[in-house]
């Protein structure tokens, strides 16, 4: 196993978020945490690569036990994160964000970069462009290239679908899935359960910081359980059959609205499916 | 939320310096040294009596202003700059690091004999020591819960002296030397390295070299690997983790180094005055030099600098109000903020900042939430909306 979670537990002050949570992912795959709010995905992440301390438990990289070493040396470890709410530097270009992104490197990044220009184009229209300026998904876009910078063996995604626009949500999709294609094992957090479960490989799903299911990920697409709890349940099905029953891409959708992502986007997501038909 | 940025985030209300910036950045190298040579002619040239007649408003003496507020100021603010400024660390008890300077010639000039020269790099390497001290402990804390700290220290640094006997407690320390003189040379009326009671205008120019050091260490620094490891704490202290950036080592340097130029400005002024007292130091001076540096324009060296020849300078120019002139300062304060709440002369990354709604002063705590900033979920989807 390339990256190894053991029975970790976090607090936050005494309120306990993570409550062991034991977790593992092998190389080359796409695995995925999926759950509710609170759940405990996003300090799970924060664990790994060190923005949280552990309470206790272990976490265990390249056959290396990592639980003591600081957040930015398991950078250069090999763990690279796009951390929740984008986080990119507002007061900075989009060049010097992704230069950013190579900051612990010490070799040539010129690859790299040429890369993640290759994977966003739209990036690379806007070298220039400061990050703060940028829309949500195009900083979504910049957030995940310069974690690729640090060329990571495992990519740590904090929500990349979050606050994006449906189709654009589709679109970070398949670039994960391309990024997952040339070697980088990726873990997934994201509240968007049925997007994420179709790339993946496997998937946990967490509720109130424990790991409650574990399993390939298409048969928990399939499970019941939590086809009622993450995926709007049979709801979906009914609602998305006679808009388009052929294109697999409008019942996401319709899972998307119906799974209780932001209120704020259906606005657009009726209109956008609208434009499809 | 995208209409409200550009109306005043990024295109920046009123008067903007951005085409001169540019002119700045497509001027020749050596367009940029004429300007920086006539900068410091004027520097130098500065304390002439024709200058001071009309700066120096109610009889006040122009050099003696100058020397003992306005550039100790400018030292000060670029000391803070680096702490808050550059690395986005809310600092409100840097007073305590010019008092380390302060007192380190004072105990080991009046009664040690050391001499000045000898006692400013002592004084640079306590105060440096002081920022590493207040620093390793608390700079786990971020925004306001760091500033609530390190007003806190200022306040112990202060307290401390004061009931400490061997420092003469509130009576502080008397009878500390004048700097030694280096030459008697004589240049248009001024002896300028003869340090001496009478004139201020040595002491002066002593403090514009420091400046001038100052700069050019921080320009250094702000373009090196360093300086981008602090401007990404500055804008987002996890990200930058997530980097590579070891944040906790930078944030010790960048107070270290704050508090060594704030250490070596309570040098001179110490011994310029020949005696201090706690009182010298009391939190007034953190607060206005930290106001120095967020009105002129934070992280930005030339805002920085006018920004503390403002509050310096204005309050003494206008002493014929009395006591209305710091409710005046004060007034003049809330309404720049209000207006031009990047500064004076911000820097276009500062800006940029700003408008994301941090602040730069890092990503939790010392933010105010506004209408202007909302949770970077709603940010992406308002973005989104607009295709």
């Amino acid at each position: 196993m390339l990256l190894e979670i053991k029975d970790i537990h976090v607090h936050y002050g005494k309120i306990a978020a993570l409550k062991g949570i034991t977790a593992a992912v092998d190389e080359g795959e796409i695995v995925s945490l999926i759950g509710a709010n609170g759940a405990g995905k996003t300090t799970t992440l924060k664990t790994i690569s060190g923005l949280r301390p552990l309470s206790s438990g272990s976490i265990v990289f390249g056959g290396k036990d990592i639980s003591k070493m600081p957040g930015h040396k398991r950078v250069v470890a090999g763990i690279g994160q796009s951390p929740e709410g984008r986080g990119c530097f507002p007061g900075m270009t989009v060049e010097e964000n992704l230069l950013m992104g190579a900051y612990a490197r010490k070799d040539d990044h010129s690859k790299e970069l040429a890369e993640a220009y290759e994977l966003f184009p739209r990036l690379a229209e806007r070298k220039t462009q400061m990050a703060g300026t940028m829309s949500g998904g195009e900083q979504q876009m910049l957030a995940i290239g310069r974690a690729l910078m640090s060329k990571p063996k495992v990519l740590l995604l904090d929500e990349p679908s979050m606050g994006l626009a449906p189709m654009l949500v589709q679109q970070i999709f398949t670039i994960i899935q391309e990024i997952n294609r040339r070697g980088t094992t990726v873990l997934l957090v994201e509240q968007n359960a049925q997007q994420a479960l179709q790339i993946s490989h496997r998937a946990y799903v967490l509720e109130t910081g424990r790991v409650v299911k574990s399993a390939p990920a298409s048969e928990l697409l399939d499970d019941p359980q939590v086809r009622a709890a993450y995926l709007g349940g049979d709801l979906s099905e009914e609602t998305a059959a006679p808009a388009a029953p052929a294109v697999p891409a409008p019942v996401a959708d319709t899972a998307v609205d119906a799974d209780g992502t932001p209120a704020g986007e259906e606005p657009d997501g009726p209109s956008l499916r609208k434009s499809d038909g | 939320m995208n209409l409200s940025k550009t109306s005043k985030g990024i295109g920046g209300r009123g008067f903007s310096f951005d085409p001169l910036r540019d002119r700045w950045a497509a001027a020749p190298g050596s367009a940029r040294w004429g300007v920086y040579a006539l900068l410091i002619v004027g520097a130098i040239l500065l304390p002439s009596e024709a200058v001071g007649s009309f700066m120096a408003g109610g009889g006040g003496d122009w050099a003696t202003l100058l020397s003992d507020q306005i550039t100790i100021y400018i030292l000060l603010g670029l000391g803070l700059n680096i702490v808050v400024g550059m690395a986005g660390l809310l600092d409100l008890g840097y007073v305590a690091f010019y008092a380390v300077g302060g007192y380190t010639i004072g105990i080991f000039a009046s009664k040690f004999g050391w001499h000045f020269w000898e006692t400013l790099i002592l004084a640079i390497l306590f105060s440096a020591l002081a920022g590493v001290l207040l620093g390793a402990p608390t700079l786990r804390l971020r925004g306001d819960y760091l500033a609530i700290v390190t007003l806190g220290f200022g306040e112990i640094v202060k307290k401390t002296v004061n009931n400490t006997q061997y420092v003469n407690g509130p009576r502080g320390i008397q009878g500390i030397p004048h700097p030694p003189t280096l030459s008697e040379f004589e240049i248009l009326g001024v002896q300028p390295l003869k340090y001496g009671l009478l004139d201020s205008r040595p002491y002066y120019y002593l403090l514009l070299l420091f400046i001038i050091v100052a700069i050019i260490f921080t320009k250094r620094m702000e373009r090196s690997r360093v300086g981008r490891a602090w401007a990404s704490i500055r804008e987002d202290e996890d990200a930058a983790e997530l980097m590579g950036v070891p944040t906790f080592k930078f944030k010790l340097a960048a107070f270290a180094l704050g508090a060594a130029i704030g250490g070596s400005g309570g040098v001179v002024f110490a011994a310029k005055q020949t005696s201090i007292n706690p009182e010298n130091f009391t939190f007034l001076v953190s607060a206005l030099i930290l106001a120095a540096v967020v009105l002129g324009g934070s992280g930005n060296i030339p805002g920085v600098i006018l920004g503390a020849f403002v509050v310096a300078w204005l309050p003494e120019r206008f002493r014929e109000l009395s006591d209305y002139r710091m409710l005046i300062f004060g007034l003049a304060l809330m309404t720049m903020m209000i207006f031009r709440p990047e500064g004076l002369w911000p820097s276009r990354q500062r800006k940029a900042e700003l408008a994301e709604g941090t602040g730069g002063m890092g990503s939790m705590g010392a933010e105010v939430a506004g209408p202007d900033t909302a949770g970077p979920g709603t940010a992406g989807h308002t973005a989104e909306v607009g295709k």
